[in-house]
C-alpha cells in the first residue's frame, strides 16, 4: 500500500470493516460477480496454458461450453453427474453435524474408506453363500458400524483427554488407507493387490443403476435438515458449537453430544462408503474414497452447513470436476491443468465470502464516521 | 410356410451382419479412446500415451481420432469413462492398468460392436467376451538384454576393484510380489548372470505401482545394503534419481531417464505399445478379428531397448546387446533356460516342471504345465506373464506385498 505519501492523514488508503448485516440479494450478487470474475480469469489462464487455444483463439467459447458438456451432453453423463453429486453430498452431509458443533472432522476420507472396506469385506466373505438381500443388509450394517467406529475414536479421545480432533481424524485417514492395503494383500494371493470386481453385493436398480443412490441421498438430506434444525439433538449440537460453557450451564452433557454426533457423522460417511461399494465399484482400492472426504469439507463450508444449500454447492463442485475432465480430454492437456482452472474458480467463490462479511472503504470515498471500523 | 420365411429372413440378417463385420471401418471413421491410470508424470502411463501418439502419426490418423483420457482410477469410473468414449463414437477403446480389466469387460458387454483392448490383463481368454482382448509383450526378453548390460557393468566394476562387497550385487526395486514383477526381475537377473555368473540380487518391494518417495527410499536402502547397481520395476523417477545422487549405475524401465540421470543411466528396456495400437487400428479397418491374447515381441518391435548411455555403460555393451538380441530372435538363446546347468535353480535343484496359474480363477489354482523342451514358456499360453518362481541367487528383502 502506498499510504505513506501524505503524512498529514493517518487514514490508510483502504480499510475494511465488518458488515453488520447484508441482504441476501446483495450477498448472492457478490457471489455471482465473484463466480463470473473467476470464470473470466480461468479463461485467461486457460488461454495462456492451453496450446490448442492459442492456435485457435476462437475456441474460447468451446472452452466454456466444455464445462457444460462434461455433465450434460449425454444422458449417461447427466446421470453420472447426479450420482457423483449425490455421493459427494452424502459425505458432506455426514461431516455437517460435526462441523456444526465445531468439531473439525477432517477424517471423512478415512471414515468413507472404511465404509467401503467393511462392505466389500462382507461381500468378499459371504457373497454367494447367503441371499443377496441379506448380504446387502449386512454390508450396510458393516459399513455404518465401521464408519461410526472410525468417527468415534477421535471423539472419545477428545471427550476424555481433550486431544486435537483435526489432527486425530486426519491421521485416521492414513490408518484407513493402510488397512485397505493390508486387506488387499490378504485377499489377493497372486500379489497384484487388485481385488477386481466382486460378483455379489450390488444394489438393486430402480429405473437405472444411479437413481436409487440419488433417492437415498435426497432422503438423507431432508432427514438431516430436520434433525439439525427441528430436534433436541440438533439444538444441542448448535449450543455445543456456539459455546461449551453455555451448554454446560443449561445442563447439556457436552461429551455425550460430541460422542453421539461423531458416531452419526462417521456412520453417515460409512453410508457413503456403502453407496460407493454396493452402488458402483463392487471393489475396494486405497483410492476408493477418491479425495471426496476432503472435497466434502469444502462443500459443507460453502453450503454454510445447511443441507439444502449443500445440494447446490456439491452440484457446483461436481460440475466443475466433470467439466475439468472433459477439458483435459477435448483439448488434450494434462489432467492437472483443468484442476488449476477449477482451483481458480473456487478461489474466487471462497474469496467472495470475505467481501460478504467485510466492507471495503477507500480513502476519501464518502463521509467516514469517526470510528468507521477496525482493520482486521 | 411362416417358419420358412422366418428362417430365410434370419439367415439374410445373419449374412448381412457378417458382411458388415467383414467390411471393416474406413480409416477416417476410426476413433480410438485410450484410458490411462495416471498421467505423463508416471513413466508407465507416459509410455502408453507416447506410444498412442506415435501410432497415430505412423497410421496418419488426425489428432481428433485418438482421444486420451488420463487419471482414471481402477473403479466404476473406468467403466463409465469407457462407455462415454463409446457414446462419443470410439470404435476402439483401450485401458492401460491391470485393475481396469473387470470394469472394461463390463463396458464391453454393453457395447458389443466396439473393440475393447486391455494391457496386462489376464481374463480375455477365459471370459468369452468376443470384443474384449488382452495384450502384453515378451518384455522378459527386453529385461534379459538390459540384464546383460548390467552384468557387463558389474564385470567392469569387478575388474577395476570397485565392487562394494566380495561378489557383485544388484538391487531391484519392485512394486508387488506379482508375476509381472517377478518375471521381470528374474529375467533381468538371468541376463546379468549370463555374462557375470557370480552375481546376486536383492529385491525390495514398495507395495505400490507409483510411489516416488517409497521407490526412492527403497533404492537408497538397497544402495546402503551394498548394491553395486540398481534396476526397478515401479513407475516413478524415485529409483533413478536416488541412483544419480548416490552415483550408482541404474538400468531403467519404461523409457530413458538419461536426461535426469546423465552419469548413472545405462540403458532401459520398455514395451513399445505403438505396434499394438497400429495392429488394433489396421485389423479394425480391414474388418479382421483381433487376437484374444496378443503378445508383442522383439520381432514385432514391441520390446525395445533405449540407446545405451556410453558415459555410464561398460565398453562393448552395444555390441554384446546386439549379439544376444540376435540370438534371442533366432531362438538359440532362451531367457528362462531350464536346461542350462546351474542357470535356473530353486533350492539348489534344477527346474523341470512347473504348474502356473494361467486361467485366473478366484482361488488362483495352478492349471497349466509351462516347463517343456528345456525352457519355461513365458507369455505363450496367455499374453500376461505368469513366471512367479523365487529362484536361487535372488533374495527378497520384504515380501509382504
Amino acid at each position: 500500500m502506498n499510504g505513506t505519501g501524505r503524512k498529514d492523514r493517518r487514514e490508510p488508503l483502504i480499510h475494511l470493516s465488518k458488515r453488520d448485516i447484508i441482504s441476501p440479494w446483495k450477498a448472492w450478487g457478490i457471489r455471482g460477480i465473484a463466480m463470473f470474475l473467476g470464470l473470466v480469469v480461468c479463461g485467461i489462464a486457460a488461454f495462456l496454458l492451453i496450446e490448442k487455444l492459442q492456435q485457435n483463439p476462437g475456441k474460447i467459447g468451446d472452452f466454456y461450453y466444455t464445462f457444460i458438456r462434461g455433465s450434460f451432453s449425454t444422458s449417461r453423463k447427466l446421470w453420472k453427474f447426479l450420482k457423483n453429486t449425490a455421493i459427494l453430498l452424502c459425505i458432506s452431509l455426514a461431516l455437517t453435524p460435526a462441523f456444526r458443533m465445531r468439531f473439525w472432522n477432517t477424517g471423512g476420507e478415512g471414515q468413507t474408506l472404511v465404509g467401503v472396506l467393511a462392505s466389500i469385506a462382507v461381500a468378499f466373505y459371504f457373497g454367494g453363500k447367503i441371499p443377496e438381500w441379506l448380504l446387502l443388509i449386512l454390508m450396510l450394517a458393516a459399513a455404518l458400524m465401521a464408519g461410526a467406529v472410525w468417527g468415534v475414536i477421535p471423539a472419545l479421545f477428545k471427550a476424555k483427554w481433550g486431544t486435537n480432533e483435526t489432527l486425530f481424524t486426519l491421521m485416521m485417514n492414513y490408518v484407513a488407507t493402510y488397512l485397505v492395503s493390508y486387506f488387499l494383500v490378504v485377499w489377493v494371493p497372486n500379489g497384484s493387490s487388485s481385488l477386481g470386481k466382486l460378483k455379489f453385493g450390488k444394489l438393486p436398480q430402480i429405473y437405472n443403476e444411479h437413481l436409487l443412490i440419488i433417492l437415498i441421498v435426497l432422503l438423507l438430506t431432508g432427514g438431516l435438515f430436520v434433525y439439525l434444525n427441528y430436534t433436541k439433538h440438533g439444538y444441542e449440537i448448535s449450543v455445543v458449537g456456539e459455546s461449551v460453557r453455555t451448554a454446560k450451564y443449561i445442563g447439556i452433557n457436552e461429551r455425550k453430544v460430541i460422542i453421539r454426533t461423531m458416531i452419526l457423522s462417521g456412520a453417515l460417511c460409512g453410508l457413503a462408503g456403502y453407496l460407493i461399494a454396493a452402488g458402483a465399484d463392487q471393489t475396494v482400492t486405497t483410492n476408493s474414497a477418491g479425495g471426496q472426504g476432503f472435497t466434502g469439507i469444502l462443500v459443507a463450508w460453502l453450503g454454510k452447513f445447511n443441507p439444502l444449500m449443500m445440494i447446490l454447492t456439491s452440484a457446483l463442485i461436481q460440475l466443475l470436476n466433470q467439466g475439468a475432465g472433459q477439458i483435459s480430454q477435448d483439448f488434450s492437456v494434462n489432467n492437472s491443468l483443468p484442476n488449476v482452472i477449477v482451483g481458480i474458480v473456487l478461489f474466487f467463490i471462497i474469496g467472495s465470502e470475505f467481501f460478504i462479511h467485510y466492507e471495503i472503504h477507500f480513502r476519501g470515498s464518502g463521509e467516514k464516521k469517526a470510528k468507521g471500523g477496525r482493520l482486521k | 410356410m411362416k417358419k420358412i420365411i422366418a428362417l430365410v429372413l434370419a439367415l439374410v440378417l445373419c449374412l448381412t451382419a457378417a458382411a458388415s463385420l467383414a467390411d471393416g471401418i474406413a480409416k477416417e471413421n476410426i476413433k480410438m479412446g485410450i484410458i490411462t491410470l495416471h498421467d505423463e508424470q508416471s513413466t508407465y502411463d507416459k509410455n502408453f500415451i507416447d506410444s498412442a501418439k506415435r501410432a497415430a502419426a505412423n497410421l496418419g490418423l488426425s489428432e481428433d481420432q485418438v482421444i486420451i483420457v488420463s487419471g482414471i482410477p481402477e473403479s466404476d469410473e473406468c467403466r463409465q469413462k469407457a462407455l462415454d468414449l463409446a457414446d462419443e463414437g470410439c470404435n476402439i477403446i483401450f485401458a492401460d492398468s491391470f485393475g481396469h480389466e473387470d470394469f472394461l469387460i463390463e463396458a464391453a458387454k454393453e457395447y458389443p460392436e466396439v473393440t475393447f483392448a486391455h494391457a496386462t490383463g489376464t481374463k480375455a481368454h477365459t471370459e468369452g467376451q468376443a470384443n474384449f482382448h488382452n495384450a502384453f509383450a515378451s518384455i522378459y526378453e527386453g529385461r534379459y538384454l538390459a540384464g546383460v548390460a548390467a552384468g557387463l557393468k558389474l564385470n567392469e566394476l569387478k575388474e577395476a576393484g570397485k565392487l562394494k562387497g566380495d561378489v557383485p550385487m544388484m538391487g531391484y526395486v519392485g512394486a508387488f510380489t506379482y508375476a509381472e514383477v517377478i518375471s521381470g526381475y528374474t529375467s533381468f537377473y538371468l541376463g546379468a548372470k549370463s555374462v557375470c555368473p557370480d552375481v546376486i540380487m536383492k529385491v525390495q518391494f514398495t507395495g505400490s505401482w507409483y510411489d516416488e518417495m517409497a521407490e526412492k527410499s527403497a533404492a537408497e536402502a538397497l544402495i546402503n545394503a551394498g548394491a553395486d547397481l540398481i534396476s526397478q520395476h515401479a513407475d516413478s523417477m524415485g529409483a533413478p534419481t536416488a541412483c544419480e545422487s548416490a552415483g550408482i549405475p541404474n538400468v531403467s524401465y519404461n523409457g530413458s531417464t538419461v536426461d535426469a540421470c546423465p552419469n548413472t543411466f545405462i540403458v532401459a528396456s520398455k514395451i513399445d505399445w505403438a505396434p499394438y495400437f497400429e495392429y488394433l487400428v489396421n485389423q479394425t479397418i480391414a474388418g479382421e478379428a483381433i487376437d484374444t491374447d496378443w503378445t508383442g515381441t522383439i520381432a514385432t518391435g514391441s520390446v525395445v531397448l533405449t540407446d545405451v548411455n556410453e558415459a555410464a555403460a561398460a565398453a562393448g555393451t552395444v555390441e554384446k546387446i546386439a549379439e544376444v538380441k540376435a540370438a534371442l530372435e533366432d531362438g538359440s538363446v532362451k531367457v528362462f533356460d531350464t536346461a542350462k546347468e546351474g542357470f535356473i535353480t530353486k533350492d539348489g535343484a534344477a527346474l523341470t516342471s512347473y504348474m502356473a496359474d494361467v486361467d485366473t480363477d478366484a482361488a488362483f489354482t495352478p492349471d497349466t504345465e509351462v516347463v517343456a523342451d528345456g525352457y519355461f514358456h513365458e507369455s505363450e499360453y496367455r499374453s500376461a506373464p505368469y513366471f512367479d518362481i523365487q529362484i536361487d541367487g535372488i533374495e527378497l528383502l520384504n515380501s509382504a506385498f
